[in-house]
């Protein structure tokens, strides 16, 4: 069975190696402030004693008075698994860190997110719309897209 | 006198036989070895997870086979696992082994899909196809008696399944069973040896395990690779923890190892399959469910082991009928990031055979 590991023990662990970085935590997830997020991810996939090294998937979800980036992660070698997010504010053109240069794995969803829901990705290689085409007006899946 | 050479760039796709659907490559040769790839995707977004948003827990059940439809029942459960999970609903168990009995003729059936495109792509034009669409069709036949359809299902809902398998579903499935191991043993008579397949996929397109997970591969593609992680072991939903079976994995993760992956799965679906029958018992196959489910505040991440890796999905809920946010983590989507790494520095004829064995489907891809 894969174990979630808790939004105290992560933020015991996070806020010990990277001092100030963890804005709020609770039973199932901890919301880690974006400027210091780089680090934090780092320190996720090589501390040995989390070691995430797959992660599962990128999320934006929409709630209007701001956008959460969520990160579902899992440790093949300890068979555990943990969910990080972030807040961003303003609508214009919200952004956080990129981390494909520490997962691969986040390239194409990262696009996604920035096509669909208009969340920049500061730091990655490549990022243009992913599944509708340059021009495009606007970012669909956001909650106040009009037709 | 020295030739002065220089990198052409060519469009493969959308419209292309070996792109499997309406996936479109960019790609750049010196010569003829592969010096860059830009995979261009979108020809087929149809913004499932918006549409989600707008439709009840129920309903989004038909949108979900709609994504992998050579693979709808897997896609079928991986939802109806998170909805449950995030309004606490516990369906009964008959409708477990049901489902896991579906999910596996279901895996059957893609990896049948799989080895027949990848013989196609690999120049043994249309013969292998009819051979594994042959089988495929049996599977279609039971699902046909499960539910009346045969691609797009719906047959599972939150809470259960749609209706209990009808009489004549069970003899067919025992003959399907005992057939089914000849026929593989066919298909790995024509191919597992074959000298043809054996240089042109020996070797080929390696991907290391270090990389596969870093990329978040999932799937038969990261156990080609070496690295024993299967959900239904690791992280064991509905009754796989009352089943015996082994997982399959290759040592160096070229094309070869990826397609043995998968034969070999096929026989392990059959062993699951054998002893859901043998453990089912009668019983409800629902639970009591109202029709709008309207599970509480709060979220879900629920993930299966689908024919072409890890399907999850994300669940926001605000209270009402419709989810609030539906993210499909679809693994073809995903598995799409190393095409780049495993094709730079193969000739054209290989590129073909080793995005085949990556094995896409565009309705996932694109969603």
């Amino acid at each position: 069975m894969t174990t979630s590991l808790s939004g105290q023990e992560l933020s015991q662990i996070v806020s010990e190696a990277v001092p100030d970085s963890v804005a709020e935590w609770n039973e199932r997830d901890i919301f880690i402030k974006p400027e210091s997020w780089l680090k934090v991810a780092r320190l996720l996939k090589e501390k040995a004693e989390l070691d995430f090294a797959f992660l599962n998937a990128v999320t934006v979800v929409d709630y209007i008075e701001f956008f959460e980036v969520v990160y579902h992660l899992t440790s093949l070698r300890h068979n555990h698994s943990a969910v990080i997010k972030m807040r961003c504010y303003g609508r214009e053109e919200p952004a956080v860190p990129s981390v494909v240069s520490i997962w691969q794995g986040a390239d194409f969803q990262e696009r996604e997110a920035w096509d669909l829901m208009g969340v920049r990705f500061d730091g990655h290689p490549n990022l243009k719309r992913i599944m509708l085409w340059e021009g495009f007006p606007g970012h669909p899946q956001r909650k106040d897209f009009l037709r | 006198m020295t030739l002065k050479t220089e990198p052409v760039t060519i469009n493969i796709g959308p419209q292309h036989p070996s792109t499997h659907g309406v996936f479109r490559m960019r790609v750049t040769f010196d010569g003829e070895v592969v010096v860059d790839v830009e995979p261009v995707l979108g020809y087929l977004h149809r913004g499932s997870e918006k549409l989600a948003e707008e439709r009840t827990y129920t309903q989004v059940v038909t949108l979900t086979d709609r994504l992998d439809y050579v693979a709808s029942m897997s896609n079928n459960l991986a939802y109806v696992l998170t909805v449950e999970k995030l309004a606490g609903i516990k369906p009964p168990d008959r409708a477990m082994y049901l489902r896991v009995i579906a999910a596996e003729l279901m895996r059957i059936a893609s990896h049948l899909v799989f080895t027949g495109f990848w013989l196609n792509d690999l120049g043994a034009l249309a013969t292998p196809l009819m051979y594994c669409f042959r089988e495929r069709e049996k599977i279609l036949d039971l699902f046909e008696m499960l539910c009346g359809a045969r691609i797009t299902l719906s047959y599972m809902r939150p809470g259960g399944v749609f209706q209990d398998a009808p009489e004549d579903f069970w003899p067919a499935l025992h003959r399907f069973l005992e057939e089914m191991p000849n026929y593989i043993d066919e298909y790995e008579g024509l191919i597992t040896g074959n000298e043809i397949v054996l240089v042109r996929a020996k070797n080929v397109g390696i991907l290391s395990a270090e990389k596969a997970v870093n990329s978040s591969i999932s799937g038969p593609i990261l156990r080609a690779s070496g690295v024993e992680w299967d959900l239904r072991k690791a992280d064991p939903y509905e009754i796989y923890d009352r089943v015996k079976f082994n997982i399959p994995f290759g040592g160096v993760g070229d094309n070869f190892d990826r397609y043995f992956v998968r034969v070999q799965e096929m026989r392990e679906s059959l062993k699951i399959i054998e002893q859901c029958v043998e453990q089912v018992e009668p019983g409800p196959v629902r639970s009591e469910v109202p029709f709008l489910v309207r599970p509480p505040k709060g979220e879900a991440y629920g993930r299966v082991e689908a024919p072409k890796g890890e399907l999850g999905f994300y669940l926001v809920s605000d209270g009402g009928i419709a989810p609030y946010r539906c993210k499909i983590r679809s693994p073809s989507f995903i598995n799409l990031t190393i095409l780049r790494d495993i094709l730079v520095g193969w000739k054209l004829a290989d590129m073909i055979v080793t995005f085949g064995t990556i094995d896409i489907n565009m309705g996932e891809v694109d969603r």
